[in-house]
């Protein structure tokens, strides 16, 4: 698990790019949603997993955040999954052109200085 | 404890309508949703607004509340009266609902001592918290965030972290218990990257196994270097006969300084590549280095030899500018 340092132990972080994919049953228990709310995500596009029917269903470990925070909004917002694979595009959007704005400043700080 | 004035955080009247109070959630909601918002301090705000919607859109407990009477402030230093919640019928809800459960750990004192789970409005916890045929269930994953350097990124590091965590008493009480972790994080992360730490989140109820930690990792902004996913980019000041000749120049990486020979002539601005000099990753990323050409500082020397090469260099930078100066 880790090794003791005094008191504090260190853990080995796993990118989540290497972690294993979960099955669905896993994956609807560590999110505390019912398989009809996963299948929903899955219908309405918001999250991908690899197989053809629900039951042989696996999801990337990715999916799982990406996944919750759907989840948290469907159940703080009220909205329906096909809501929130709309709120979630426009939040990534937003991120990246927040970012390119940021580029775009330190271009003109460049400039300017 | 404070006394909290539930109907000033909605922003309603007191004699507000359950359609109002609901309007009035949900437009903050949105405002203040963590996930989706930019406003500062948008997860305290969101919690607070959470609890107080917890208490006034149920009848019972908005009644109950209502009956401790206008003159109270927020902030003010408050005591339940001794017959609280007396006089109710209280429905009991099955199931976890936002009140009850890990979640409600993050309500006030106020809420807590009121209408929580030890209160007349509360449940008393059992085994697998009421869930309907369940037992055991695995505990909540957490996220956290945590910045780091660059460096750190480009090498892989350890840093501590502090959490607090929600975790069941022996007598059902949900409390939040603070907790340092030494976390190691792999070379390579990138801006935005999350990592799992397994077994680090809640544990789980009735044996249920113990959820994940996740971090979601940020980039220090470095003085140096500017990143993009993997590829970083330098500003690398030249002198003019650098550039000009073609000159070889030792360049900062996040591996250490590099040899770099400039293309002879080459020009202000213009961005060279290092392959591979970027952080690590599957794809190593590269490092671009923008030149940046600088005179030296004024001398009169200096000025001779820009005299003469005035003289003898013909030049006008400007050649193509003033030709294209908007007539009508």
């Amino acid at each position: 698990m880790g090794t003791r340092i005094t008191d504090i132990e260190i853990f080995e972080g796993q990118p989540l790019e290497a972690c294993a994919a979960l099955a669905i049953g896993e994956f609807c228990a560590r999110l505390h949603v019912e398989p009809s709310g996963v299948i929903a995500l899955v219908e309405a596009g918001v999250i991908e997993p690899a197989g053809t029917a629900p039951e042989s269903w696996v999801f990337p470990a990715s999916e799982l955040l990406r996944a919750r925070v759907a989840a948290r909004l469907i159940r703080d917002l009220g909205v329906n999954a096909e809501g929130v694979a709309v709120i979630l595009d426009l939040v990534e959007q937003r991120r990246a052109l927040e970012q390119r704005l940021r580029r775009l400043e330190r271009l003109l700080d460049e400039l300017a200085g | 404890m404070q006394f909290k004035d539930y109907y000033r955080v909605l922003g309603v009247q007191r004699g507000a309508t359950q359609d109002e109070i609901k309007r009035a959630y949900r437009k903050l909601a949105r405002k203040y949703h963590p996930d989706v918002s930019k406003e500062p301090d948008a997860e305290e705000k969101f919690k607070e607004l959470q609890e107080a919607n917890e208490v006034l859109k149920d009848p019972e407990k908005r009644a109950a509340y209502d009956q401790l009477g206008g003159d109270w402030r927020s902030g003010q230093e408050f005591r339940p009266p001794p017959d609280w919640g007396r006089g109710f019928e209280h429905t009991r809800p099955g199931g976890a609902g936002p009140g009850h459960g890990p979640q409600a750990a993050e309500f006030s004192d106020f809420f807590d001592q009121l209408f929580g789970t030890q209160s007349p409005f509360g449940r008393p916890a059992r085994p697998g918290g009421g869930r309907p045929g369940g037992f055991s269930a695995p505990g909540q994953d957490h996220v956290a965030k945590v910045e780091i350097a660059l460096e750190d990124a480009y090498h892989g590091g350890t840093r501590t972290i502090e959490l607090s965590s929600p975790e069941l008493t022996a007598d059902g009480h949900v409390v939040l218990k603070p907790r340092k972790l030494r976390v190691s994080i792999p070379r390579g992360v990138v801006e935005g990257q999350q990592i799992r730490l397994a077994g680090q989140g809640s544990p789980g109820l009735g044996g249920g196994p113990p959820g994940d930690l996740f971090l979601e990792v940020s980039l220090r902004p470095h003085p140096l270097f500017k990143v993009e996913g993997r590829d970083v980019t330098l500003t690398l000041p030249v002198a003019p006969w650098e550039a000009a000749l073609g000159e070889a120049v030792s360049v900062p990486t996040l591996g250490g300084p590099v040899d770099m020979r400039l293309p002879a002539g080459a020009r202000a601005g213009q961005t060279l590549r290092l392959r591979g000099r970027g952080l690590p990753g599957a794809t190593p990323g590269d490092q671009f280095v923008q030149l940046k050409v600088v005179l030296p500082p004024d001398s009169p020397r200096a000025r001779e030899l820009f005299a003469e090469m005035k003289r003898e260099v013909p030049f006008d930078p400007r050649a193509g500018l003033t030709s294209r100066q908007g007539s009508n």
